[in-house]
């Protein structure tokens, strides 16, 4: 396979600027809106992930120069404290409307920074570290560089955490490489997701499966929502992996009573109209169906002639034509499609019907008992599972139904906390802002379910655990 | 079995990990004819283990139980032969994360320590990826050896007994990404940049101590790396308990017609609550990004 080094039309790329990030598909002239700047990604096409871009007037990219080593702004003169600095807020003599003047006239942004310093009076009073730190401020206002990057699993979970919490339920990056480890997803598993983020945990657990084994990814309603995974821009190989089957049919499948017949393959078959492809169509519904009788060409004029006469707008001929082909063509298209569809039902049911799955990962709005009793029986036994909630109690209904229910040991109810530091000379200490929470994880391990025989013989001779806080090994 | 690749049925020569309550587990190597005393009795490899399914229920001499797990990598971080401090499943997710690893990539580790973090990379990177770990004590070299060996991972891993502040990683310009656990990583930096490929890549360095950190930062920042990031990670653990919270008695009240509480009224909670005690601290993990060459 191809190694990509290299942008390309239609790749799918994460920009970064600072610590903010936004994944975008690499589209001939869009304008992409980016951290309050517009710009057209063409003139990063041919070049390589990790190139810095510097946004010119326009809306065009420029390879940024070379590195500057360290700061070239010089720091002749500082202060020792702050005991005489008036914060009166008239220290700065560039107004707004100066610093916009600058902008205009082309001035880069560690240029306009310089203009800000040699324009602060105070600047020379403060101390060193003040103004590191004030030099920092104006270079993330005024240095407009972006950084075009390689997708991956840390860079979309960082942008989704920070930007749209809400749409992957506020599940926080170290909480997801927990379920990634914990799930033990790796290369040639068989893996069952059911998630409502995004597609961003679809995504993760894909790139640690490599392309090798198989995801199976259960869906409520609809359809699986994909648009997360998309931005992670897998090779189409990987999506040869990929499978969906729909919750509402898990119980049918579990009876043995899921219909895979050609017949009726959508068991929800909803009347889409044949006016998909030409909405012209919807006057002349009874046009097909005298089409498909007719294929006799006289016969044809002889109709349209009829049509002409009833109308007696000479300029609908060929919108007339062009409506019988393509809804004769939506006819075909809407079996090549049913067919397919009937096909990947069929090949997803055959991958759960042995109950065999090396994992399961569930992260969604749904209550997640249900899911996770549901989802458990096809899993095999002596196989991780872990389960995402944004809230605590309805896990805590999941891990009392497994104890009464027993075939998983190991129950462990979770949550991670992190906190990130800034690390500077005599400056080291935790960064002030913190993230509140990141969820909550429920992960076991599934075993052999009890068989009614074995558990009476052994009642009386199931072994009892020192400490009983935890985990009672489960008593019939 | 592999700790790479999830098998059914129990064969000669597997690692397999025996559960005998929570926090009671222990790992056995099947042999034909050798047996295994647990708590519950003994096991007898041939009839209870081989050729039985991961995951079954199995009857011990006393007539006790016990269950037999297939072999994760974090299954064998709670339970490997501890010859150093080792590193636990909630740092080594977020280092997998945060450098970045997945099948395919190439890595570079030291030292190599008790194998904890290697068992899962290993895990990871598999089936195409490689590991060059670094150890610089010979016994320490030469157990991991012998591990990875038994563990049917050997095909996916170099171990190099150096000094990788002296000599590196033994290779230049193919690793996607470097960890270092080590006492002084600041010496290993040039290392870790070279290791590294030309299109760039990560590195990770774990420390316990602050001043380790800040010396480690300076050495990042000197040899033009970006993205560095410095954070810590715990996990707080939740115990799910049933708790009987009784109701007070305030005595019958004024024009009541409800029947008062004589006091052996109680409500019945479901609810989690802390340890006692948690793991407060293990290391800080300074994050950075080699830029294209």
């Amino acid at each position: 396979p191809r190694r990509s080094h290299r942008i390309s039309f239609g790749d799918y790329v994460v920009l970064k600027r600072g610590d903010v990030f936004k994944s975008v598909q690499v589209e001939n002239k869009k304008k992409v809106i980016f951290e309050k700047q517009w710009f057209f990604l063409d003139n990063a096409v041919g070049q390589l992930f990790g190139t810095r871009f510097e946004i010119e007037a326009g809306g065009s990219l420029k390879l940024k120069a070379a590195k500057h080593s360290g700061d070239s702004l010089d720091s002749k003169e500082a202060g020792q404290d702050n005991r005489h600095i008036l914060d009166d807020g008239k220290s700065q003599k560039l107004t707004r409307d100066d610093i916009e003047t600058l902008k205009e006239q082309g001035l880069k942004g560690q240029e306009i920074v310089q203009q800000l310093i040699d324009n602060s009076t105070t600047f020379k009073d403060k101390t060193e570290f003040a103004q590191e730190k004030y030099i920092k401020k104006k270079k993330k206002k005024y240095e407009s560089d972006i950084t075009i990057l390689k997708p991956s699993t840390r860079l979309l979970a960082m942008m989704y955490h920070g930007r749209e919490p809400g749409k992957i339920c506020h599940l926080r990056y170290d909480t997801l490489a927990q379920i990634l480890t914990l799930g033990n997803i790796h290369a040639g598993s068989k893996i069952l997701v059911f998630e409502t983020c995004a597609g961003l945990v679809l995504g993760s657990v894909m790139e640690r499966m490599g392309g090798f084994g198989s995801v199976i990814q259960m869906y409520p309603g609809g359809g699986p929502t994909r648009a997360g995974m998309e931005s992670f821009g897998f090779p189409s190989h990987f999506h040869e992996t990929l499978h969906e089957f729909p919750l509402c049919k898990v119980n049918a499948l579990l009876a043995g009573t899921l219909d895979l017949s050609e017949k009726d393959a959508d068991g929800n078959r909803r009347s889409e109209s044949s006016q998909e492809t030409s909405g012209v169509s919807e006057e002349r519904s009874s046009e097909p169906q005298s089409m498909e009788v007719s294929v006799d060409p006289q016969e044809e004029m002889r109709r349209v002639e009829r049509e002409r006469l009833r109308e007696q707008k000479v300029r609908f001929l060929p919108l007339l034509l062009c409506a019988y082909i393509e809804s004769w063509l939506g006819a075909q298209e809407k079996k090549v499609k049913m067919e397919e569809k009937r096909k990947k039902l069929a090949s997803a049911a055959a991958l759960l019907e042995g109950r065999n799955a090396d994992g399961l990962v569930i992260a969604s709005r749904f209550h997640p008992c249900p899911v996770l009793m549901g989802l458990l029986k096809f899993i095999a036994p002596s196989r991780p599972f872990v389960v995402y909630c944004q809230y605590r109690e309805p896990l805590i209904e999941c891990y009392t139904k497994l104890r009464e229910q027993g075939g998983a040991i190991s129950l462990r109810l979770t949550d991670s906390w992190l906190r990130h530091y800034q690390v500077l000379p005599n400056r080291t200490h935790p960064v002030l802002l913190m993230s509140g929470g990141g969820g909550y994880l429920l992960s076991g391990t599934t075993v052999a379910a009890d068989a009614a025989k074995t558990r009476n013989q052994h009642k009386s001779e199931e072994p009892v655990a020192k400490r009983l806080k935890l985990d009672e090994i489960s008593s019939a | 079995m592999s700790f790479v690749e999830y098998s059914e049925i129990i064969q000669e020569g597997d690692v397999v990990i025996i559960f005998q309550g929570h926090e009671s587990m222990m790992p056995i190597k099947v042999q034909s004819g050798a047996q295994t005393q647990t708590r519950y009795g003994a096991i007898r490899h041939s009839s209870d283990l081989i050729g039985q399914r991961f995951g079954s229920k199995v009857t011990c001499s006393k007539g006790g139980w016990v269950y037999v797990l297939h072999p994760t990598p974090e299954l064998w971080t709670v339970n490997l032969p501890h010859r150093t401090q080792i590193l636990y499943t909630t740092d080594i997710a977020n280092i997998t994360l945060m450098l970045e690893l997945k099948p395919g990539s190439v890595v570079c580790e030291s030292g190599t320590g008790s194998g904890s973090l290697s068992h899962s990379i290993l895990r990871t990177i598999a089936p195409t990826g490689h590991l060059h770990t670094v150890e610089f004590h010979a016994q320490r070299a030469e157990k991991a050896m012998q591990e990875f060996k038994e563990h049917k991972v050997s095909h996916l891993v170099t171990v190099r007994n150096q000094d990788v502040c002296k000599d590196g990683f033994g290779i230049t310009g193919i690793a996607d990404a470097v960890f270092l656990d080590i006492p002084s990583p600041w010496e290993a930096i040039t290392h870790a940049k070279s290791a590294i490929k030309r299109k760039g890549g990560r590195v990770c360095s774990f420390s316990p101590c602050i001043e380790q950190v800040q010396r480690t930062c300076e050495a990042l920042l000197d040899h033009g790396f970006e993205e560095i990031c410095t954070l810590e990670v715990l996990l707080r653990v939740h115990d799910v308990r049933t708790v009987t919270l009784p109701l007070p008695d305030f005595g019958p009240e004024e024009d009541s017609t409800d029947i008062p509480n004589t006091g052996n009224t109680s409500v019945i909670c479901r609810t989690a609550t802390p340890p006692r005690e948690m793991a407060g601290h293990t290391g800080y993990l300074t994050f950075a990004t080699k830029p294209r060459d």
